[in-house]
């Protein structure tokens, strides 16, 4: 790993000793307005969320309540938002438990060249380059003649599959480039089966970057629009939703919904971190132990 | 206890544990394939097999092989201008995101000196990807408004004495709402690939006497390539593929490829927007390829 040589090139970087080169100053500005200006926009929707009833959709904010978070959740004229919320929360789930087992196997495959290899790689990006839209039709097309109804858990999960998957196998992939091939063998001259490798070995070092597989999966399924656009059937997901509202609703309830959806990425964030630091403490734990 | 079986491995031909491996291969893969089987290539040919089918103008369709949708397309000038404008957008966005994706992954591998403040800078960066676009989207209108913070602003301190019109709703807030949403996908893989540069290899071309210029040109942009043909991908595909970014942005002033292809979906003219379907995904692909022709991205990332 490159971190043990990282205070010396810094240094190599920057050769006059102690301080800093001018590039350092300009990256770091370029840096600092790259993250003001994503922050930004967004930091203004959520403090134009908490206004009271005459708030409007710009500055200056009139007073504060949670009166747009109540509408929300109570008025009819937007929608079924908690029933979206909750369909897209358990298609999510599904999609990243799916994408998570599906690209592990997928990524153990391609280490090695088997026959066809090429053909699903190139299908994979295809996959993932193919307009969603486009894609969407066609699922629900192809539901159409063999005469089944879309659904948001059928043909809206497959076709958020179709995108999930491509995304998880590439991470697996540069996941799977920092994995020492050794340590396989080691398992592997010390007796243990295939599958004793897989759970034993590949499966706990691995962990962080299948938690990151799954993290991908569940925004790109939580957040996907273009291709559950026409699969989803009767019942809308989160983004449909969302994206409705867009299109009738001019009230800062708008603005609310996006901080819920936020606070909600933050939680799952937070809470997938905090399982990766809690696998890596307990593997260090039971190294330092044995 | 296992040691017998380990010893037996060898006597095995090269020929059968050579197959054996293939089957393998195939078993871990099969559901991957059998996911992209039903939900990619099936559909994808479905919209094919549409493209030459006869409309009946009522959402009905029959089987045919009429080329008349790809020649009523190909030939129609509204075609071409909008892949004017979906390419115009296309490089705007892939152009931003490269430059300000490159130096941000540049500056937190090589400027930044504790790797757990680089780290944490490049999460600081991945946090508003778990946002949903849309409400990202929306969030520069109380800023780019002709009432926004920004016209507001500029009115203040006397620098405009009437609020800007082209900063919302213009192709002006399409890119910047695009660059905002794909910059990530750039910073990713290139931080990615960065990572795995060997600093010693700067270092002795510190020592040779290479310039700062030599060393971003020779040693960080070729190998930093994997990742910048991977960035671009994501971009490339998700602008072509877009069509909701530019309709809310533009206000309606421009439109995309797809969205006039959602256009004739939502009028039912199905063979005529599988037929535009099909050359936008032909194209796409072609960029694509052209990308990969370039950098095997498979053997880089698995290097």
């Amino acid at each position: 790993m490159p971190r043990k040589t990282r205070s010396r090139t810094s240094r190599a970087v920057a050769p006059s000793k102690g301080g800093r080169p001018w590039t350092f100053y300009v990256l770091a500005t370029l840096f600092a307005l790259y993250v003001a200006a994503l922050y930004g926009p967004m930091l203004c929707i959520y403090i134009l969320s908490f206004q009271d009833v005459r708030g409007g959709l710009v500055f200056p904010v009139k007073g504060f309540s949670l009166h747009w978070f109540v509408e929300l959740v109570t008025q009819a004229r937007t929608g079924d938002v908690k029933g979206a919320f909750d369909r897209s929360i358990r298609l999510a789930a599904v999609v990243t438990v799916l994408t998570v087992v599906v690209s592990f196997l997928a990524g153990l495959a391609f280490r090695r060249r088997f026959p066809g290899d090429r053909i699903v790689f190139t299908l994979m990006i295809g996959s993932l380059v193919a307009p969603g839209l486009v894609l969407g039709i066609g699922v629900g097309l192809l539901f159409n003649a063999a005469g089944l109804e879309t659904n948001w858990y059928t043909s809206a999960l497959g076709a958020q599959l179709s995108w999930t998957l491509p995304f998880g196998v590439l991470v697996m992939f540069a996941v799977m480039s920092r994995f020492e091939k050794v340590w396989e063998e080691a398992a592997r001259d010390l007796g243990a089966t295939r599958w004793q490798t897989i759970r034993l070995v590949m499966i706990p070092v691995l962990a962080p970057g299948l938690v990151a597989v799954g993290l991908f999966g569940f925004t790109l399924s939580y957040d996907e629009f273009a291709r559950t656009l026409q699969t989803a059937g009767a019942l809308n997901t989160l983004p449909l939703e969302i994206w409705s509202m867009t299109l009738n609703i001019t009230s800062p309830s708008l603005y609310a919904l996006g901080t819920v959806t936020t606070i909600v990425s933050f939680v799952i964030i937070v809470a997938s971190l905090g399982t990766i630091a809690w696998m890596q403490k307990r593997r260090a734990r039971r190294q330092s132990g044995s | 206890m296992t040691r017998p079986t380990r010893a037996q491995r060898p006597a095995k031909t090269p020929e059968t544990s050579g197959r054996r491996r293939d089957w393998l291969g195939w078993l871990y893969i099969a559901p991957l394939v059998l996911v992209l089987v039903p939900f990619f290539l099936a559909p994808l040919l479905a919209v094919v097999a549409a493209s030459v089918f006869e409309s009946d103008g009522f959402g009905g369709m029959t089987p045919a092989l009429d080329l008349s949708n790809y020649w009523q397309v190909l030939t129609s000038d509204l075609t071409f201008n909008l892949y004017w404008s979906t390419a115009k957008f296309t490089f705007l966005t892939w152009l931003f995101s490269l430059i300000i994706g490159f130096f941000v992954a540049y500056f937190l591998v090589f400027h930044v000196r504790n790797p757990l403040l680089g780290l944490g800078l490049f999460l600081l960066c991945t946090v508003p990807f778990w946002t949903s676009n849309i409400i990202r989207m929306i969030s520069w209108i109380p800023l780019l408004g002709k009432q926004g913070l920004i016209n507001e602003a500029l009115l203040k301190i006397g620098l405009i004495h009437e609020p800007l019109e082209f900063l919302l709703f213009s192709s002006f807030a399409v890119v910047v709402a695009y660059v905002h949403q794909l910059t990530i996908f750039m910073i990713v893989p290139i931080f990615n690939a960065m990572g795995r540069i060997d600093k010693r290899v700067v270092e002795a071309a510190i020592d040779a006497g290479a310039s700062r210029f030599d060393i971003m040109r020779l040693i960080i942009v070729p190998l930093s390539k994997s990742g910048i043909a991977l960035g671009s991908i994501f971009v490339v595909s998700i602008v072509m593929g877009d069509f909701f970014v530019v309709k809310v942005m533009s206000g309606g002033g421009s439109a995309s490829v797809v969205g006039a292809f959602y256009e004739d979906v939502g009028v039912l003219q199905y063979p005529k927007a599988a037929a535009s379907a099909v050359i936008l995904t032909a194209v796409l692909m072609a960029a694509v390829g052209l990308i990969l022709r370039t950098v095997d991205i498979r053997r880089e990332i698995t290097r």
